[in-house]
């Protein structure tokens, strides 16, 4: 069985979502990878973000 | 800010509707009809990935709708097609969820779902011509 800590959860969720939304939304090949690694920094770098919100707020 | 247009495939006689409906079923098989072997593909490895990733980490898969956050679980599970049809029968993910990581595998599981949808709709707009 599976048992990710936080970041490799992370880091799998956005690069299976990114992948998916850089074909998806962008129609030549050069926009799709540009836009997957685009929505791939947003999705890692705000868990990282909220997570240190959520270290500051419990505090 | 200039762009440049896009020029979009014409449309091709037939059932437009094929793609979208096989995209759902099997993840990528809408693209793999509509020729695009390469998309298909990646499409595939990541909902198959996401969702065999949900499962390992014994994500529940939602079988009845007893309120409404389960209800749109379960919409965002049948969105996996096929292979949560094969799920509820080989009996995988029937778990209850107990540890973060469990509940970490069910939203897996769930976003596998929604992203196969937004495949199976690309797929019917690349056979519609919408998209080149």
């Amino acid at each position: 069985m599976l048992h990710p800590t936080y970041v490799p959860a992370v880091l799998l969720f956005a690069l299976f979502a990114s992948t998916v939304f850089g074909i998806t939304q962008r129609d030549t090949p050069k926009r799709m990878i540009r836009y997957g690694l685009y929505c791939f920094v947003l999705f890692v770098g705000s868990a990282i973000l909220i997570s240190w919100l959520m270290y500051f707020i419990a505090r | 800010m200039a762009t440049t247009p896009i020029k979009k495939s014409p449309a091709k006689p037939g059932f437009v509707y094929l793609p979208l409906i096989l995209g759902w079923l099997v993840p990528g098989a809408g693209h793999f009809l509509v020729g695009k072997w390469g998309r298909g593909a990646l499409l595939s490895l990541s909902i198959l990935g996401m969702f065999l990733c949900g499962l390992a980490m014994n994500g529940q898969i939602h079988s009845g709708a007893h309120d409404i956050l389960d209800m749109l679980s379960m919409a965002g599970d049948l969105g996996t097609g096929i292979l949560y049809f094969i799920s509820r029968t080989m009996g995988w993910g029937a778990n209850l969820v107990q540890i973060t990581t469990e509940d970490w595998g069910s939203r897996f599981i769930v976003v596998a779902g929604l992203l196969n949808i937004i495949s199976a709709v690309d797929a019917h707009n690349l056979r519609t011509g919408r998209k080149a």
